[in-house]
């Protein structure tokens, strides 16, 4: 492996509240140096990076890579590639595959995919419950064995509040936390969108924001009444923002992630029947995005994850009501959020940074998101100020399910690396 | 369009001539007002019958049964004309069957329109006689169709338009000569 | 004047003007003579195929488009599909295709999913016809009942109609409030709060919680048809207590301020939402509006197949239109 010695970036490391022109040495897959002017070893790459911006690779705690059992939408090899275009060096999959990802050997068979896959690291979730049918708790210990860093149902909540009980006090013996897809079942029932008034004139079954947040307020209560871990997942409603923010005044362990579509567009994407504005949680009101970019802005929700969702193209062409909730978001997720969290003033870059790669990091506990002396050399080049227009057919996805085909983004990755490689290189601009 | 230039063909007292003329014509085609009916087509057709009865009145002491079509329904060009924002009324009166029915209207030129006028009769009825009566016969026919009683006749360039004006309408009578630029 | 075309495809009421609206309530007026005659039938449409695609079942909309196909001397094929076309196993997409793969001109559908119309409509050039599609809209009802009120009153505007029943789950409600306000009438609906969908009153309508109050303020009352599966829903508990505190009754008219016209779009349930004698009654124009179903049927068929407007626009640039 050659040393790579990435010469004038304004590097960017908020797990060192670093932020300033430096270089960034690595040497045998491991960051060895930052600092002015450093030195290139013999034999190394070097990489001219003045006026771009060097990060940890960003990290996703929350995509859907459709392996084993949607190969025609996505596999892992391809999601991880899809990730390295889009600055990801780290990906978590969850375990919502046929058959479900619910046992140790499903979690060592993702892990081998992921291995041979030549993009991000693909970390497995298990499922909390066998057949994430919210019965019977899986093992947690094995899959962790096996590599998985969380448990979840997600796709599905688990409506037991006993069973959910006993799976955050369970998962504490192994440290790792239980992320939690926040629905009642009862109140979303055939739900295509958020309930409100486009949904009224639209003529489609709504999906009040009282589904998403009894379930928010009851796993917060779990996780104070059992110490264990709760991550809840995409946040789209003001009041599960409040929710968090008293949650984690009392001390609970609670963490949350957003969605890029959560902290951009509104119910209003719908009209028109677009069938890629159809996801769950849905498109919420307009106070809701402001309240979740006030929540990245503050803290109550620690991450961005993209909950990619890829879907093969007959799926989403057809009537809404029988379209599949879902986009894709792996090559969108860091332009949107330069574009509408950076440029708004909502975040500063550093922070974006921060919720992209240190914050998710942290939270499921990977061996991610800094760019520390000694962390594996897993590294972002992008260059901040060149503009882009999203083209779903560029996409390395084998999706093309976005709401934002035609939008024009600010932010290019150039270069991803992963443990000293480089796994993606983008065109030259 | 340019505005077009108009040239009067019939003023309003030649209108009363040509209107009184045709008015026994007819009397004299249908053998009587026995079995007389008058169908105007919408719209002047429908004004021009309506003046051409009261004139058999006048003369001949019998109310003639008086109806008007409209034959938009039947035209063969909706395809490349659209449709027509405003059908007019039809209303037939009487039975048809074994009356001599006098079509009336305002200019013949194509002929389509009659053509779809006799169309739409046979769907009222089975007259005994179907006849025409046209102020203005401006040429031009696409069909082999002709009048029984016109009361002016004119060749007429393709392009220019022959307008016949009426009090109830216009509110004068005149037929007028109007040229189509050919802008 | 530049005559007011529909463009290509009728999907709802939403999207149309006020002018548009009334040339459809204009053209069916002689459409109505043309039901009257012995011979009932025009050759306006002669050579034109039409499918009447039915992906719910429905007698009477379907035989009144039918009606109105064949008296424009339309061919017409009916297609009717139970269940979703996800349940048969063919998507919209492919039925799509085979449709346009016949060649034919004109599709009027009913389907169960808010927006098939429209997906429809933007995969063929066929015209598209809104049957209903889910509960989005039912605009041929919609313009039917306005013709009747137009009828009967002799305008739209300045009147007061109260569209009272299952508003959540209805598209007649959708298009009606959409047309009503659009020709300057006053809306209101009426029905059971668990019925009553999230924001409707940012639609421009007023909400009456009791029947008696819309009874009071209305000149006209269109009584939507109460889905029985409500109730196993869990939104009512009981068809028994539901007419008991919505239903349309003589005695609760009997107190109204002026005499109102009642409307029902049916097929009705007596005795839940609306009382015998007042369905059978001189303020009902159940029927009359049946029979306009069909005039305004043929107007949108007759306006949309009309080739196109560009067209339509040239032939008027010559001059007055050939041989009149």
């Amino acid at each position: 492996m050659k040393p790579m010695l990435i010469r004038g970036g304004r590097v960017v490391d908020p797990s060192q509240d670093h932020d300033g022109v430096a270089d960034l040495l690595i040497v045998d897959g491991k960051i060895e140096a930052q600092g002015k002017k450093l030195s290139a070893p013999d034999g190394a790459e070097t990489i001219d990076a003045k006026g771009k911006v060097v990060a940890p690779g960003l990290v996703d705690i929350h995509v859907h890579l459709r392996e084993p059992g949607r190969e025609d939408a996505e596999t892992v090899a391809s999601g991880a590639m899809a990730a390295a275009a889009g600055g990801f060096t780290s990906v978590c999959a969850m375990p919502n595959t046929d058959p479900v990802t619910d046992n140790q050997a499903a979690v060592g068979f993702i892990v081998k995919q992921g291995a041979a896959a030549g993009g991000a690291r693909v970390y497995p979730i298990g499922a909390t419950s066998l057949g994430q049918a919210g019965k019977q708790l899986s093992e947690f210990g094995e899959m962790v064995a096996a590599g998985a860093v969380a448990v979840s149902d997600d796709g599905h909540p688990i409506v037991s509040s006993q069973l959910m009980r006993t799976a955050l006090e369970y998962a504490r013996s192994f440290g790792i936390p239980v992320a939690e897809h926040c629905e009642d079942p009862y109140l979303f029932q055939g739900g295509a969108m958020h309930e409100g008034t486009v949904s009224t004139q639209l003529g489609l079954k709504g999906i009040p924001a009282a589904a998403e947040e009894i379930m928010v307020a009851r796993n917060i209560l779990l996780a104070g009444l059992t110490g264990g871990h709760v991550h809840l997942c995409h946040m789209s409603t003001r009041e599960s923002v409040n929710l968090i923010r008293r949650g984690k005044e009392r001390g609970v362990n609670v963490t949350a992630e957003a969605a890029p579509h959560h902290f951009v567009l509104t119910h209003e994407a719908c009209r028109g029947y677009d069938t890629n504005a159809k996801m769950n949680p849905p498109l919420r009101e307009p106070e809701d995005v402001e309240a979740v970019r006030a929540g990245l802005a503050d803290g109550t929700l620690d991450a961005i994850a993209t909950d990619h969702a890829p879907h093969h193209y007959e799926l989403k062409e057809r009537e809404f009501d029988d379209a599949p909730f879902g986009v894709i978001g792996l090559e969108t997720a860091l332009g949107l959020g330069l574009t509408q969290l950076v440029d708004t003033g909502v975040l500063t870059l550093a922070q974006l940074i921060r919720c992209m790669s240190s914050e998710p990091a942290r939270i499921f506990h990977l061996p991610a998101g800094t760019l520390r002396k000694g962390s594996s050399a897993d590294v972002v080049v992008f260059d901040p100020d060149a503009r882009w227009v999203v083209d779903p057919a560029r996409f390395l996805s084998k999706s093309r399910n976005t709401p934002f085909t035609g939008w024009e983004l600010r932010g290019r990755v150039e270069r991803t690396i992963v443990g000293g490689v480089t796994v993606f290189s983008g065109a030259k601009g | 369009m340019s505005p077009s230039e108009r040239r009067t063909l019939l003023d309003a007292s030649e209108v009363a001539r040509v209107l009184e003329r045709m008015s026994r014509e007819i009397v004299a085609f249908a053998g009587g007002t026995e079995d007389l009916v008058l169908v105007g087509i919408q719209r002047r057709g429908s004004d021009v019958a309506e003046r051409l009865a009261r004139l058999i009145e006048k003369h001949e002491g019998a109310t003639v049964p008086l109806g008007v079509m409209d034959i938009t329904l039947y035209r063969d060009d909706l395809q490349t004309i659209g449709p027509r924002p405003v059908i007019g009324e039809t209303r037939l009166p009487v039975e048809l069957d074994h009356k001599w029915v006098m079509i009336v209207d305002d200019v013949l030129y194509t002929g389509r329109t009659i053509r779809a006028a006799l169309d739409q009769l046979a769907d009222f009825g089975r007259p005994a006689r179907i006849g025409l009566a046209v102020i203005v016969d401006r040429g031009g026919r696409e069909l082999p169709i002709q009048a029984d009683i016109v009361g002016h006749r004119i060749e007429v360039q393709h392009g220019d338009r022959v307008d016949v004006l009426v009090e109830e309408l216009d509110g004068r009578d005149a037929v007028e000569l109007v040229d189509g630029g050919k802008t | 004047m530049t005559a007011p075309s529909l463009g290509k495809d009728l999907l709802g009421l939403e999207p149309l003007t006020a002018e548009q609206i009334r040339l459809i309530l204009d053209t069916a007026e002689p459409f109505k003579e043309v039901s009257e005659r012995a011979i009932k039938k025009v050759p306006a449409l002669r050579g034109k195929t039409i499918v009447n695609l039915f992906f719910e079942a429905s007698t009477r909309t379907r035989i009144s488009f039918e009606f109105a196909e064949k008296r424009l001397s339309a061919d017409t094929v009916n297609v009717a599909a139970s269940g979703s076309s996800v349940q048969k196993g063919e998507n919209l997409v492919d039925t799509a295709r085979n449709l346009e793969a016949m060649r034919i001109d004109m599709v009027v559908m009913r389907h169960p999913s808010s927006g098939a119309a429209k997906f429809l409509a933007e995969r063929i050039p066929s015209n598209v016809i809104n049957g209903g599609d889910g509960t989005h809209e039912h605009p041929t009802q919609a313009l039917l009942d306005m013709l009747t009120v137009r009828d009967r009153l002799n305008r739209i505007e300045g009147l007061k109609v109260c569209i009272c029943g299952d508003i959540l789950h209805s598209r007649v409600a959708r298009s009606n409030i959409w047309g009503l306000l659009k020709l300057g009438a006053e809306v209101s609906v009426c029905g059971p709060q668990s019925l009553m969908p999230r924001g409707i009153e940012q639609l421009g309508v007023t909400v009456f919680r009791r029947i008696e109050e819309a009874i009071e303020w209305a000149d006209v009352l269109n009584v939507l048809r109460l889905q029985l599966e409500r109730m196993q829903a869990g939104y009512i508990p009981s068809v028994r207590e539901y007419y008991r505190v919505f239903g349309v009754t003589l005695e609760r008219l009997e107190k109204a301020p002026r005499d109102l016209l009642i409307l029902h779009p049916g097929p009705m349930n007596r005795g839940v939402e609306i009382d015998s004698r007042v369905a059978d009654g001189p303020h009902s124009v159940i029927l009359h509006q049946v029979t306009n179903g069909v005039a305004v049927r043929m107007a949108v068929l007759y306006l949309l197949a009309g080739g196109q407007p560009g067209l339509a626009e040239a032939a008027k640039g010559s001059g007055r239109e050939a041989d009149e």
